[in-house]
């Protein structure tokens, strides 16, 4: 333990952790669904560090123009437009809490055991040498070409199944008057 | 710096989405859960990618895959808790029983 502690990175790993673990936990008992949602911000931010520190550049700047520039706005106006209460409201969980919360300290604790027992010594090796974006170029426009082709046809879909879902229907009426 | 309080840490993540997702009533915040879980996700592959450290860099490629497909979930799972709110005046899920039987 005191080795583990001699490493910078390890001080940084442990100052981001807290406070992602912190963020998330805020996330899922938080009274105040804006408060969830800007939460939710500071675990995506703590996450991003946490993918510099494991010289992963580009990812983490993916999460933070992708999930904290565009998904975090989606989801404030997802709040606004149902008309959430804004501000505290005690009926935003259901009255089986306390099941859910022993079956996810249940899967925690197995997720936990698993990962001491299977890595416990392993050492991350050159940590701190970006992945360079050449690199990751080339891999996603080489050798995963065809799942990038498809993950890009699933985001057009939904995007455009979004619309169409969320759309207003014209009334008889209205629809009437448009031809 | 070693392997193992980073998949706690990422255990720790996907635990707390999964005790949401069982736990919130209002859809917005059961989808809020979802993106936690999906990060706890991207933090093991990013992890395991920095361990094996392969030629094609395929921890943050699949990293990225998730990022996109957590996107167009979270536009299309917006857009139905849209539609039913303005159906049925309610965004909690347990009120929605449109596809009971």
């Amino acid at each position: 333990m005191s080795d583990w502690l001699l490493h910078p990175e390890n001080w940084v790993f442990l100052v981001v952790g807290v406070a992602v673990a912190f963020s998330a936990l805020r996330v899922v008992t938080s009274r105040n669904v804006v408060h969830a949602a800007l939460y939710l911000v500071a675990t995506l931010a703590g996450t991003a560090v946490l993918f510099l520190l494991l010289s992963a550049e580009f990812v983490a700047w993916v999460l933070v123009l992708v999930y904290i520039g565009a998904v975090i706005v989606l989801f404030l106006f997802g709040i606004m437009i149902t008309r959430a209460p804004i501000g505290y409201d005690a009926t935003l969980d259901n009255d089986r809490r306390g099941i859910a919360a022993v079956v996810s300290g249940a899967l925690f604790l197995l997720m936990s055991w698993v990962s001491i027992d299977f890595f416990g010594s392993t050492a991350l090796e050159d940590i701190g040498v970006p992945t360079s974006t050449e690199l990751l170029g080339e891999s996603i426009l080489g050798r995963f070409v065809l799942p990038f082709e498809i993950v890009s046809f699933v985001l057009l879909a939904a995007l455009i199944g979004g619309i169409t879902v969320a759309r207003k229907d014209a009334t008889p009426l209205e629809a009437e008057e448009r031809v | 710096m070693t392997l193992v309080p980073i998949l706690i840490l990422a255990a720790l993540l996907f635990s707390l989405g999964v005790y949401g997702l069982l736990a919130r009533r209002n859809a917005v915040l059961v989808l809020l859960a979802i993106e936690l879980m999906l990060n706890a996700v991207n933090i093991n592959l990013i992890a395991f990618e920095a361990m094996i450290r392969d030629s094609l860099a395929t921890g943050q490629v699949f990293a990225i895959f998730i990022i996109t497909v957590a996107a167009a979930e979270v536009g299309i799972g917006l857009a139905i808790v849209l539609l039913i709110f303005r159906n049925r005046a309610t965004a909690n899920v347990d009120e929605f029983n449109l596809m009971k039987w």
